[in-house]
């Protein structure tokens, strides 16, 4: 465990008196006290980089958007975390993901087990404004047991970091830039053939929607376990 | 090295230079090389020594002049003469004609005059042995009184005192966002030290296309960044610097290196400088030339190795940086005015300029104006003066339509702005930036739709891509700018242009997303008109947009032939 030196302070989040140790961020305590932030490139157990930008709160007395997921608590800080304005935001973002890349969701293994879906729907988003974008990209199944399907991906990162955090392997990372950014794996080798994936699966298990999915799934089967990444973590802090 | 030596070294290095009676200067940074100015250089030492006039004439490679669309310049400091478009002897006999006239009438065919308002009405600072001193020696920088700030620094001043003095110069960084450089220093200074570290990093990676600032000063004046930095270490308490170029800045590099070479054998970088404890170790590093890695958090990654993306503040460097530990950031002409603040003091800086932006800037001048080339002005100059008098005006009787500062992450101003003075708060007021000198005007021949769909393609291929609004938003827009200047947008496409201005600018995890908005933004507050021609009349007024009609000429809606009227 890390040597307990923070202290503790209080915030309002939404209203709400809130008691919070001074290393925790806004969203740790939000969803300590049961307040909704919605969430992306988060997943509890590994570092946050504020990519997705679908947690940004407001913080009274500024006018600046912060990500939830980054921003550590103050004493006295003034959270609000659903107005109109961040829904609109945030309905912004996740329109512009829709329109990124393909996103039928009635032909995809994550079909009802997707979190980009399941936003969707709790964001009340019936429609997008933006006109499609729709490249084709490759969908890598030279995997034995796993297939990466880029037409899927957000690039939120959490395959990246559960590889290189959790298990250490680092096969995947980020190639090009700007909306050509691609997930790769190694060298752009396909997956298959990677020398360093151990298969162990973590990063279609922390893969938020149909882009990283096991083999001989039909529309919809794919369900994924991404809750076992606190408790390894938990377990390896512990053994230090 | 000590105080008194350099001072010595100086007085002798003057000596020297005052026994050549005729030193000629031919400026050999980029501009003016990839005119030949190098062979230009070799045939006047030619005609020289066919002349046999090697004791009294001495020709010497010098940083730049500033007018770069006018060179090779070459200049004769005895008579303050100045020539222009100075050919080698294999294309004709320019050289040969001046290393004649040299006692006689200056050659009229090459005269530029030094008195033009281009030369008088700049203040030069950073700039000041810009032209002057050869950047390849360091006895020419130490003759013009180099390392004597860092020395009188080390040897007479404490940290705080450093710092005092740059925060009562009124310096604001010259990277783009103008954060005071004092408060910046001292935050640095307090922040502990992690695993014993501190750093000094050089932001030399500019990345905005048109800017040239950065790269001129450290081709012409690589020693003074050093000096800055090591003024700049000293007062936080680092040890180890590291200045990021980008690749494609090869005269700048090579410049540089040499430039830490001779600082390090005369002992002015590196352990104990001056016989003090202080020591100071300064590397280079190579950008591969990404726009995005002139963020300071993505250049810090860069800088550690890894992918240059940004990530979100706070943390600030100046509390977590490179490899965590507290790190100073600033951007090259940043530090270049540092040396000059020390040795003069903060009050004499903070005297040059505005109330609340001091000292002076310097601004690649470049597009509808006849002198083309780098500045140096005193903040607070009115844009009217620095386009028409430093400028010399828009060529061909054209009308003046709008000035870009900023680069992407500027906007453009309009006429009825030109009287405004030029500070940060001013350019702030009308939707625009400082940046970090950009300045581009332009007449009637510009469209400014089109302005603003260069600008966000730029944005939208530089993205690192980590975001999804700036990764995908931009994207949109610039689809949206290509439907508008094709003529083939509807007035739907317009509102949606405009908010994804809003989404970007207020959702995007770094500045360049945040500011990529500002280039529409102004153009579509000042220039609507020209949005609603392309949308509703399929009109191109500026008669850029291929395809479409222009008024006067072919008034005629897209589709039909286009019948000349005028
Ligand atoms: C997209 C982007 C590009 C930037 N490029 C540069 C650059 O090329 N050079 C630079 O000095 N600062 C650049 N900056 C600003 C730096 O992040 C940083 O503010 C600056 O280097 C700090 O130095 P200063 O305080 O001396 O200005 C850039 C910022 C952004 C958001
Ligand atoms: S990944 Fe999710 S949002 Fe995308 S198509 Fe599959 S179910 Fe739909
Ligand atoms: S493959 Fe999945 S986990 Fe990896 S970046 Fe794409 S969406 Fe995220
Ligand atoms: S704003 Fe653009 S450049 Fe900055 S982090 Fe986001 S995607 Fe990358
Ligand atoms: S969850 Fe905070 S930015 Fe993605
Ligand atoms: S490069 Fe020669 S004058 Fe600028």
């Amino acid at each position: 465990m890390k040597p307990n030196t923070a202290q503790i302070t209080t915030l309002k989040i939404d209203g709400h008196d809130c008691g919070a140790r001074s290393d925790e961020t806004i969203l740790d305590v939000a969803q300590e006290n049961n307040i909704f932030i919605p969430t992306l490139c988060h997943i509890d157990g590994l570092q946050d980089i504020g990519a997705c930008r679908l947690c940004l709160v407001e913080i009274k007395g500024s006018n600046k958007l912060l990500p939830a997921c980054v921003t550590r608590v103050q004493e006295g800080m003034e959270v609000t975390t659903n107005s109109p304005r961040l829904q609109h935001y945030r309905k912004a973002i996740l329109e512009m993901l829709f329109s990124e890349r393909n996103h039928i969701c009635s032909v995809c293994v994550s079909n009802g087990h997707c979190e980009l879906q399941w936003l969707a729907e709790q964001l009340g988003l019936t429609h997008i404004s933006v006109p499609y974008l729709h490249p084709k990209l490759e969908v890598d199944a030279s995997n034995r047991r796993f297939v990466a399907d880029h037409n899927r991906c957000i690039l939120c990162t959490r395959c990246v970091r559960v590889c290189d955090e959790i298990e250490g392997a680092h096969t995947w990372d980020l190639y090009g830039r700007g909306v050509d950014t691609r997930v790769v794996s190694d060298l752009k080798q396909p997956w298959g053939e990677s020398e360093s994936c151990t298969g162990c699966g973590k990063c279609v298990h922390v893969c938020p929607t149909g882009a990283l999915v096991e083999k001989g799934r039909s529309a919809g089967e794919m369900t994924k376990r991404g809750q076992f990444l606190p408790y390894l973590t938990l377990m390896r802090e512990e053994r230090q | 090295m000590t105080l008194d030596e350099l001072r010595e070294l100086a007085e002798t290095e003057r000596e020297k230079q005052t026994q050549v009676k005729h030193e000629i200067h031919v400026c050999t940074a980029a501009a003016c090389l990839s005119q030949r100015s190098d062979q230009v250089k070799a045939s006047l030492e030619a005609e020289i020594k066919a002349h046999g006039k090697e004791d009294c004439c001495k020709v010497k490679g010098v940083g730049c002049m500033g007018l770069c669309a006018a060179g090779p310049l070459v200049s004769d400091e005895s008579n303050g003469r100045l020539y222009q478009n100075v050919r080698p002897a294999d294309e004709n006999t320019d050289t040969k004609e001046i290393v004649a006239s040299l006692e006689s009438e200056p050659v009229e065919r090459l005269s530029l005059s030094p008195e033009l308002p281009f030369f008088k009405e700049q203040k030069k600072i950073v700039l000041e042995n810009s032209g002057k001193i050869d950047p390849e020696r360091i006895e020419d920088y130490i003759c013009a009184g180099g390392y004597e700030a860092l020395l009188t620094a080390l040897t007479e001043m404490r940290p705080l005192e450093v710092i005092e003095q740059i925060t009562k110069s009124g310096l604001r960084g010259r990277g783009g966002a103008g954060y005071p450089t004092g408060l910046k220093w001292s935050t640095v200074a307090k922040a502990s030290p992690h695993n014993g570290a501190k750093y000094v990093i050089c932001n030399g990676d500019e990345g905005d296309p048109g800017a040239f600032m950065d790269r001129s000063v450290l081709e012409s004046d690589p020693q003074r960044v050093l000096e800055g930095m090591a003024i700049a270490a000293y007062a936080v308490g680092a040890n180890r610097g590291f200045i990021y170029v980008r690749a494609e800045y090869p005269l700048a590099i090579k410049r540089l290196k040499i430039a830490i070479k001779q600082a390090e054998t005369m002992g002015l970088l590196g352990a104990n400088i001056a016989d003090t404890t202080f020591s100071f170790k300064i590397e280079l590093r190579l950008g591969a030339g990404a726009f995005v890695c002139g963020e300071e958090t993505a250049l810090i990654a860069s800088v550690e190795g890894k992918r240059g993306n940004p990530r979100p503040r706070p943390p600030y460097p100046a509390q977590e940086g490179l490899w965590n530990a507290p790190t100073l950031i600033n951007n090259v002409e940043t530090f270049a005015n540092v040396a000059p603040i020390i040795r003069n003091g903060g009050a004499w800086y903070a005297a040059i300029g505005t109330e609340k932006s001091k000292g002076t800037k310097v601004f690649a001048l470049a597009g509808r104006v006849a002198n083309t080339g780098l500045i140096e002005i005193p903040m607070g100059m009115p844009l009217r003066h620095v386009i028409y008098q430093l400028g010399g005006g828009i060529p061909d009787n054209r009308r003046f339509k709008a000035a870009q500062t900023g680069g992407p992450s500027g906007g453009c101003i309009p006429e009825e702005y030109l009287d405004m003075p030029v500070d940060y708060e001013s350019l702030a007021s009308v939707g625009s930036i400082m940046g970090s000198g950009g300045l581009i005007v332009m007449d009637e021949t510009s469209c400014m739709p089109d302005v603003a769909k260069y600008f966000m393609d730029f944005c939208c291929t530089e993205s690192c891509g980590k975001c999804i609004p700036c990764r995908v938003g931009t994207v949109h827009m610039h689809n949206l700018l290509s439907r508008i200047t094709a003529g083939e947008a509807t007035p739907e496409d317009l509102a949606l242009l405009e908010r994804l201005c809003d989404v970007v600018r207020n959702t995007s995890l770094c500045g360049l997303g945040q500011s990529a908005p500002n280039p529409v933004a102004t153009t579509l507050k000042y220039f609507r008109k020209e949005y609603i021609d392309h949308i509703h009349h399929k009109r191109c007024t500026a008669g850029v947009c291929e395809g479409l009609a222009r008024p006067g000429k072919d008034d005629k809606p897209k589709g039909k032939p286009a019948e000349v009227t005028a």
